[in-house]
């Protein structure tokens, strides 16, 4: 399968390709990555391509996955609607 | 011996646009410093708004010349990709008749500034933005070549084609000293180098203070988070950046289909914090939800923080500075620097050749702050 069908941020519509693409150019952090192709920073915050990811990066950087670092995580964990987070504001 | 004709310290949009700027005049042996990578700082945090619909003549000048840059930025740059410039104006609501005032001063210092800015009855707003509260502002200011621009991308934009004319960039390092020798600057000490410069541009953006007192120069600047969220894509809605002083919010569709909505701390700490707290979420909810009820349907993917630095007057320095030869600064944006790039890079550039500055860029010196008869003093922001 080409790498350019090979999708690994299902949010953002990013593929292996764009990954590799963007190692090559010197963008070799998670947070580099996440802010030039928007990986991770979709609905799912990276729970699907977080650790795929990481995986390609230890495989260009030969370094083990567990060494390369992940992107931070923030509030929320899920999404959820400003109109019930208002609502509940006050109570 | 590792030398350099000037240490850019910052790759934030300020550091990227000054290393252009001056490499595109001709200077060799340019070198950027970041401590972590492109867009680490508040560039790649920020809300990425550019308007023009300022209160003073400075800000207001700054603003539109940088606009004039971005609508060609890409073709001047030579960048491949597309900044997602999207010029969809900033729609500024006034909520009281002393506001109303205000924004009336306002609009006609921005038309005699050439910013085709304009007053709005509650009425007209509503065509631009039909999903507004009629009942939750009393008129409007809209300027329609005010916008959003991708922060990430046309930081990549200055970076490239600053690469591309030579400039040397070190990632992931840290400047701990800069030695000072006879009120010249000797050399940048780093936690990987050396290096012997006799120029230095404080671009540090956060940490703009601590990189001045390095020197040994002393800027009155102070960072403080300012918090900020983003909602889950939905289709196109909403043109311009909806904001308001008052009601302490500004609120923006980018072309990705995003909504990303922010509104200042009255009580944020003079700190480098940067953290998401749970009150914010609340107070930008209650606010959001009431003056555009419909993106209150929308669900809240990420809430983020950034520093701001501020100013004693809301406005930056772009300046040398007396205390020091060779030392320039491009801090202190005070929550508005990204649109203010442009001109940053410019300017700088033409303080390091020894040029005659337009008149205006003389209120960006640190010096104004000892002259008692400058009284301007930035109002609109949030
Ligand atoms: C939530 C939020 C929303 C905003 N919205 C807008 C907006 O809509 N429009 C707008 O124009 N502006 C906005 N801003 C402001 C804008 O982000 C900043 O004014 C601008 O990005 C400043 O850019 P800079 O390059 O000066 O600083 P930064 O982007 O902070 O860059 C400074 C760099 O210096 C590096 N550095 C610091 N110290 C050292 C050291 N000792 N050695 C090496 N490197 C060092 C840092 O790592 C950093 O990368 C917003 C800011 C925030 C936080």
């Amino acid at each position: 399968m080409s790498k350019k069908d090979i999708i690994i941020c299902r949010c953002e519509d990013i593929t292996l390709a764009d990954i590799h693409k963007c190692l090559e150019q010197g963008y070799t952090t998670f947070e580099e990555l996440k802010r030039i192709l928007r990986v991770g920073m979709g609905p799912c915050q990276g729970q699907t391509c977080s650790s795929l990811i990481q995986k390609e990066i230890a495989i260009f950087l030969k370094k083990k996955a567990e060494d390369v670092l992940l992107q931070k995580t923030r509030p929320l964990v899920t999404g959820v609607k400003l109109q019930d987070i208002a609502d509940s504001a006050d109570e | 011996m590792n030398k350099a004709s000037i240490v850019v310290i910052g790759a934030g949009i300020s550091g990227l646009s000054a290393a252009y700027n001056l490499a595109k005049r001709g200077l060799k042996d340019i070198v950027v410093i970041d401590k972590a990578y492109i867009t680490s700082g508040s560039t790649g945090r920020c809300g990425a708004g550019v308007r023009q619909q300022w209160g003073t003549a400075l800000n207001c000048i700054l603003a539109k010349k940088s606009i004039d840059f971005f609508m060609h930025a890409k073709e001047d740059l030579g960048y491949e990709k597309d900044i997602e410039f999207k010029q969809e104006g900033y729609l500024i609501l006034s909520t009281s008749e002393a506001e109303d005032k205000v924004f009336d001063k306002n609009v006609q210092l921005q038309n005699s500034i050439g910013i085709p800015s304009q007053r709005l009855t509650v009425e007209e707003a509503l065509k631009i933005v039909p999903h507004l509260n009629p009942n939750a502002f009393t008129s409007a200011s809209f300027c329609k070549t005010d916008g959003h621009i991708n922060p990430f991308l046309m930081s990549e934009a200055y970076y490239l084609a600053a690469k591309k004319l030579g400039v040397t960039f070190y990632f992931f390092e840290e400047v701990t000293e800069i030695i000072v020798k006879d009120k010249s600057i000797e050399k940048v000490i780093t936690d990987k180098r050396v290096i012997y410069t006799d120029k230095v541009v404080n671009a540090a953006g956060g940490f703009a203070r601590e990189v001045g007192e390095m020197a040994g120069v002393e800027i009155p600047v102070f960072s403080e988070n300012h918090e900020i969220l983003v909602t889950e894509p939905t289709k196109q809605m909403q043109g311009p950046m909806v904001m308001s002083f008052s009601k302490n919010i500004y609120c923006q569709q980018v072309p990705h289909g995003s909504f990303l909505m922010g509104r200042s701390n009255p009580k944020a700490l003079h700190d480098h914090d940067i953290s998401s707290s749970w009150q914010f979420l609340d107070e930008m909810a209650k606010t959001v939800c009431n003056i555009l009820p419909k993106v209150g349907q929308l669900r809240v993917i990420r809430t983020w923080g950034g520093s701001y630095n501020i100013s004693p007057d809301h406005q930056p320095f772009i300046s040398d500075t007396e205390q020091l030869n060779g030392y320039f600064m491009a801090c202190g944006y005070s929550g508005h620097g990204f649109m203010f790039a442009p001109i940053t890079g410019e300017l700088i550039t033409e303080m390091v050749f020894g040029d005659k500055l337009e008149d205006y860029a003389k209120d960006l010196n640190i010096k104004r702050l000892d002259d008692k008869n400058f009284t301007d003093f930035e109002q609109s922001v949030v």
